[in-house]
């Protein structure tokens, strides 16, 4: 989980600062998307680098839901008869117990994403349309409930992170003691930094900032 | 005075073997100043009179200090009071009229005995493979003989506080053995006299925790929120990296 979910956090540093480009102009942004697609030509073939990126991701996202579902497996396991009482929670982090449901709701957003953004299926601009027009086509303030749903989506990421973050640290046993606390306040608030960020898109949109 | 009027929900189970249910029994003039299973003592003296199977729990010092006694009180482990056993609960944290949940530590590797005793020897398994240091024995040797720092020796002897009751694993959402079996694998992983089988020993404690059927630690923290010692979450880290050393 630490390892597989590291990897996806360090792509969702490169994915905001990319999606930031938005701000400085139509041509900025179509531009990095083509140097995406480009990148270390002609020593390399076109889409080397982001084919490299895909299979990365798509590894890790793989081995992050089977390490997740087996950790869920052994829980039932662990426990056949449940609780008559309802469990309450003791530990502080309403983040924590939304890790499950969570990374659900994340995976069908992903899907969701990719056919909007990536496949542009399901986007109004299509598979043709310049990069920078599916984005501000896709977040018209007509389809506020994408909007909405990629919202949501990324506040559910933010949680994730929330627990995510300083808990991979536990998990390769790189905390202790007087890290805790700092720790899980770098994990807040680089979870608030990032879903912030990529909430700045849709939104400067969505209030016409962006167009 | 008049004491306090209770409705007590019990998990009552005859054997192994039998299905197990919820029984209600009401407990009156309960008095505050009575310990959770000075309680219990009275359902079960009336319980006796009137013929019946008395409710079986496990208890031994009632000062804390032991680990035997430890059930879910109101779905939380030893019930609410922090950094309290079972028995050093006392009834002047409940109200007159108060409904209580009480239920045996739920999980696979601890099967129910009777009642709410439960049956807690892979604990004693997961200590068997490691939770010990191989010396020479013979008479004990002079204090100092083996300098200890300071921070080292506060932070093992945290760890050792660890009275094995098994209120982590009842507690975890994943019925996971990790704090406990972190506690002893720091305990004598600070030490200069547990250093020679560090690694062997986090590798073969955490691989028999697994063997034993306890789930995965996913860092929520429920553990040590109940633990009546207070083990810190900082053990399972320091678990997680000697066994990933070790491998």
């Amino acid at each position: 989980m630490a390892v597989t979910g590291a990897v996806m956090v360090l792509f969702l540093i490169l994915h905001v600062v990319g999606n930031l480009k938005v701000f400085s102009g139509a041509e900025s942004f179509n531009e990095y998307a083509h140097w995406l697609r480009h990148v270390g030509e002609p020593a390399v073939p076109g889409r080397t680098v982001l084919t490299l990126i895909e299979v990365v991701l798509l590894v890790s996202v793989v081995l992050h839901m089977w390490a997740a579902i087996s950790l869920t497996r052994r829980a039932r396991k662990a426990r056949p008869v449940k609780y008559a009482a309802r469990r309450k929670s003791q530990a502080s982090g309403y983040a924590t117990h939304t890790m499950r449901y969570g990374g659900v709701v994340i995976v069908l957003f992903l899907i969701w994403h990719l056919l909007d953004l990536t496949f542009a299926t399901v986007n109004p601009a299509g598979a043709a349309g310049l990069p920078y027009d599916r984005m501000v086509q896709g977040f018209a303030p007509e389809r506020w409930p994408v909007t909405l749903f990629y919202t949501l989506a990324l506040v559910m990421v933010g949680l994730h992170l929330r627990h995510g973050l300083w808990s991979a640290f536990q998990t390769l046993g790189l905390a202790s003691g007087k890290a805790y606390r700092p720790l899980k306040l770098a994990a807040a608030g680089l979870s608030a930094v990032l879903v912030l960020a990529f909430l700045s898109v849709p939104f400067a949109i969505l209030i016409g900032v962006v167009k | 005075m008049s004491g306090m009027n209770l409705t007590l929900k019990v998990w009552r189970q005859k054997g192994p073997a039998d299905e197990g249910r919820m029984v209600t029994y009401h407990v009156e003039d309960v008095s505050p100043d009575m310990s959770f299973l000075e309680m219990l003592d009275v359902l079960n003296e009336r319980l006796i009179l009137e013929g019946d199977d008395p409710v079986a729990f496990d208890h031994d010092c009632r000062e804390g200090i032991c680990g035997m006694c430890g059930m879910v009180i109101n779905g939380v482990a030893h019930g609410e009071q922090r950094a309290t056993t079972t028995c050093q609960l006392h009834m002047r944290h409940f109200k007159d009229g108060d409904t209580i949940t009480i239920e045996p530590w739920r999980a696979a590797p601890f099967p129910v005995v009777k009642d709410l005793v439960v049956d807690r020897s892979a604990f004693d398994r997961i200590i068997q493979a490691g939770g010990f240091i191989s010396v020479p024995a013979g008479s004990a040797p002079d204090a100092h003989t083996i300098p200890v720092k300071k921070a080292d020796a506060d932070a093992a002897f945290d760890a050792a506080t660890c009275i094995g009751c098994g209120a982590c694993v009842a507690a975890c959402p994943n019925g996971s053995a990790s704090l406990f079996t972190a506690a002893k694998i720091t305990h004598l992983g600070l030490l200069p006299q547990g250093q020679p089988e560090r690694d062997s020993r986090a590798k073969a404690m955490v691989e028999q925790m697994d063997a034993e059927g306890f789930g995965g630690c996913t860092n929520t923290g429920e553990c040590t929120a109940v633990c009546p010692k207070g083990i810190p979450l900082e053990t399972i880290a320091r678990m997680n990296r000697d066994y990933l050393r070790a491998k």
